[in-house]
């Protein structure tokens, strides 16, 4: 029987190409317009590493006072001084400081100029906390850490251009002047958003292309290639002047596995903010903040508001058109009351004429869903146009949008038919045989 | 033609349903249109900023360096790749530059009146460069005095050197000095010794186009530093008029012949001013275009919607709209009541589309920081919907008004 309505409805669309045509056209564009700005949506809000993001947390300590930061929120980086104190308490079960470097592979072998590389200085505790995956051998241990060793591990990118993506570890690299061993080559990876660095980036970048340990970029007084950020008067000549001035630049993070561990370490950083303050480094009260990746993504406000107003205005679209073919269905099945009269009168009861219009309106709802995939991938070719380079590569057509979009068309067509084919169910059979 | 409001309502009352559809369509159509061309004509706006920099010629080159060279090593190559530069055919100038105009973020001060002023006074981008970088950039020097060769310092990778003097834009100085005697006047940028302002320059973009940089728009200063930073500087060079394409491809050939440890990516490397200027706006381009475009189906839907449950009531009515016309009703009667029954209905909609719009409007400012929208865009919209709607009327009411008043005598 459904089978015999869904044939119905089709010979039905047939009957009014025109009305079919913008009823289809409608549903189309509306999903289209909602999934194109959906699948942006879902890939700049979506949770870059899901099974860790609830154990990682970045510290903030308020070291520009009241009359400097931001509405109260201590600044978003950490000060040289701050970030090597609280590494040095080593409160957590793994903790990284990180920050942006930008240097340069030597020419060598076939490459007669020299490669720009851009990297991070971490601590080895960065490979396990973020999960990074390892292609060949592993991190670099905390007594490289200790002994501020010349190593370094690179990306799957970087050794792809200059070992042919060879196992390279043992091999020997030359970074802007300076010898490194690699001890390890990561596979392709590049979290979206890269929650661990917002002080330096929006979120959106190409891969890094290698890590090296952040005693050593220190060693060789490698100035940060992300942000700075500074308050007061800036009265430094020299790096250690920088090190010690209220500059913000690092980014630090920590794992703490549950509940207690995380109160615990919010407790142990507003000991060190109150002992700053008593010992006169800070003459304000301790203003800390602990904040996991979620929060961090949040408060960071990674989802540019674009996406969240696009997607917004097209769901708004989408509504419409739903609107607009709730008034043309009522037209259409109306337009029918004779039909149904007489079907009534031979003997369909009213669920059975519900049902078939229901069908009818799915099978618009299916076509429209077929209109609106064909625009969703126009749409996902042509979203360059509309967002920046960085983000309009994350967005794309899989299985899960192609299945979304086609449920979505069906299911919101037959919602938007529940009124008119309530209405046609309704129609009185005596009243439509009379007038014939 | 009398009007027919109080028949037209009693019919209406017959359909309420479609009614209330096409109501409720032109209502959220209202809201939205309303809203996206507020949006579109805010971000083209932004869009259309001037930068100051003479654009058609005007190219910037991002030098990173390829080996592990000193501050001095660094500062001498700067010069040399300076003059190689500038000694090119098709070259008018250029300039060693920390940053650009349209960047997209950059190098930023707080500035201050007094040195132990705490709340500071503004912001101002900051520029570093040399005596050639006004020319270079084609800014517009309206008051005082370019920078002197022997003015420029060396600037290396973790000093904070605060040269003695200033070049600022016309909006700093009028943000500073509001009565207008900025020139001779000086401030502090977050340094302990003041900087005495010798020249202002008529307009000169932010490196920024965010939301941090708005309330700062159009501040920005120069100080006369050429920076020896080990990461690298940028290089403004500006062709003379109708070489830019020559001139791009002479300039690196030029600077690689001078040394090869040096970095010019392929592809962000070099960029003439309308890539940094397409790139800076991106974002803003992107809304516009996506609203604009959501606006113009939105509209069409809308009114293909009315022409749709139009023809459909004509369709119905034919048999009454033959009754009247055999009364005397003339085809014109038959047109004005179809145009003014979609007003009424046009009219319902608007008034909840304008609380929707401003609904919306209001979501935005709280949620988005968006600014208030203007009223004309209210009456913008409903202009445009009353028109849209009476437009989509008009066929099927033509189509009604033809009716035979013979069709009052079939099938009764």
């Amino acid at each position: 029987m459904l089978a015999y309505y869904f044939q119905l409805g089709l010979r039905s669309l047939r009957r009014n190409p025109w009305l079919t045509a913008l009823m289809v056209m409608a549903i189309g564009v509306g999903v289209a317009a909602s999934m194109i700005t959906w699948s942006v949506f879902r890939a700049v809000s979506g949770n870059p590493i899901p099974d860790r993001s609830a154990q990682l947390f970045t510290p903030q300590v308020d070291n520009w006072g009241p009359q400097n930061n931001h509405d109260g929120e201590p600044p978003d980086g950490l000060d040289y001084v701050d970030a090597m104190a609280l590494m040095h308490e080593h409160q957590a079960r793994r903790q990284t400081l990180l920050y942006a470097v930008q240097l340069a592979v030597s020419p060598g072998g076939d490459r007669s100029l020299p490669l720009a590389a851009n990297g991070y200085a971490v601590d080895g505790d960065f490979f396990p906390m973020f999960e990074v995956p390892l292609r060949y051998g592993s991190a670099w241990s905390a007594a490289d850490d200790q002994a501020r060793a010349a190593v370094v591990v690179l990306s799957a990118e970087l050794n792809q251009r200059l070992f042919g993506g060879a196992d390279s570890v043992g091999r020997t690299v030359t970074l802007s002047g300076h010898d490194y061993r690699v001890v390890g080559v990561t596979r392709h990876w590049n979290p979206q958003p890269r929650f661990f660095d917002l002080f330096s980036t929006n979120g959106f970048d190409d891969a890094t292309d290698f890590y090296m340990p952040f005693s050593r970029a220190l060693d060789l007084q490698l100035r940060t290639a992300g942000r700075n950020s500074c308050r007061g008067k800036l009265s430094f000549t020299t790096w250690d002047g920088w090190l010690q001035s209220n500059c913000v630049w690092i980014t630090a993070w920590v794992q703490l596995d549950n509940p207690a561990d995380v109160s615990t370490y919010h407790r142990f950083l507003e000991s060190y903010a109150a002992a700053q303050q008593h010992a006169g480094r800070f003459d304000w009260a301790p203003n800390v903040r602990l904040r996991d990746v979620a929060q961090w993504l949040d408060y960071q406000h990674v989802v540019p508001p674009e996406s969240r107003i696009s997607l917004m205005v097209a769901l708004g679209f989408f509504v419409i058109c739903l609107v607009n073919t709730v008034g043309l269905l009522l037209a259409k099945f109306l337009r029918r009351a004779g039909e149904i009269g007489v079907r009534r009168a031979l003997g369909a009861t009213r669920r059975e004429i519900y049902l078939q219009y229901l069908i009818e309106a799915g099978a618009v709802g299916l076509a429209g869903g077929v209109i609106g995939l064909i625009l969703t991938s126009v749409g996902m070719a042509s979203v360059g146009i509309l967002f920046e380079p960085q983000i309009a590569r994350l967005a794309h057509l899989n299985l899960s949008l192609v299945a979304l979009t086609l449920l979505l068309a069906v299911v919101a067509t037959m919602v938007a038919a529940f009124y008119p084919a309530w209405r046609a169910a309704r129609v009185q059979p005596a009243w439509q045989l009379k007038s014939n | 033609m009398s009007l027919q409001i109080k028949p037209i309502l009693a019919a209406l009352r017959r359909h309420k349903a479609g009614t209330l559809l096409i109501a409720l369509q032109i209502a959220l159509t209202l809201a939205i249109v309303c809203n996206a061309l507020f949006i579109i004509h805010d971000r083209l706006a932004h869009i259309g900023e001037a930068s100051g920099v003479d654009e058609a010629s005007v190219f910037v080159i991002h030098n990173q360096w390829g080996g592990d060279q000193s501050e001095q090593e660094i500062d001498a190559q700067v010069r040399a790749d300076m003059a190689a530069l500038r000694q090119l055919p098709s070259v008018r100038d250029a300039a060693p530059a920390s940053g650009y105009p349209l960047q997209g973020g950059g190098w930023d001060n707080f500035i201050t009146m007094t040195p132990d002023q705490v709340k500071p006074t503004t912001d101002s981008a900051v520029y570093g460069g040399d005596e050639h970088l006004i020319d270079s950039l084609g800014l517009q020097l309206v008051a005082g005095r370019n920078f002197r060769p022997d003015e420029v310092a060396t600037m290396g990778d973790q000093q904070m050197v605060i040269p003695p003097v200033v070049i600022v834009t016309r909006a700093l100085a009028d943000r500073l000095f509001p009565d207008g005697s900025a020139l001779g006047k000086s401030f502090y940028a977050m340094g302990a010794t003041p900087s005495t302002i010798i020249g202002i320059v008529q307009t000169m973009h932010r490196q920024g186009t965010s939301t941090w940089d708005r309330p700062y728009a159009g501040q920005a200063l120069i100080w006369p530093l050429r920076r020896a930073d080990t990461r690298g500087l940028y290089y403004v060079v500006r062709a003379k008029p109708g070489e830019l394409a020559e001139a791009m491809r002479e300039a690196p050939r030029a600077l690689y012949a001078q040394t090869r440890m040096r970095i010019i990516a392929g592809k962000d490397g070099i960029q003439d001013y309308a890539r940094i200027r397409q790139r800076a706006y991106d974002r803003d381009r992107g809304m516009a275009i996506l609203m604009g475009v959501i606006c113009t189906v939105l509209l069409a839907i809308t009114a293909a919607g009315i022409v749709g449950l139009t023809s459909f009531w004509v369709g119905q009515r034919r048999k009454q709209i033959g009754v009247r016309r055999a009364l005397g009703a003339r085809q014109r009667d038959i047109l004005g009541y179809f145009l003014t029954e979609n007003l009424l209905i046009t009219g319902g909609g608007v008034l909840l589309g304008l609380v929707l719009a401003v609904g919306m409007n209001l979501w935005l400012i709280v949620r988005f920081a968006s600014q208030p929208m203007p009223i004309a865009y209210l009456g913008v919209g409903v202009l445009l919907l009353v028109l849209l709607g009476q437009g989509a009327v008009l066929a099927p009411a033509l189509k009604a008004s033809r009716v035979p008043p013979v069709e009052a005598t079939r099938s009764v």
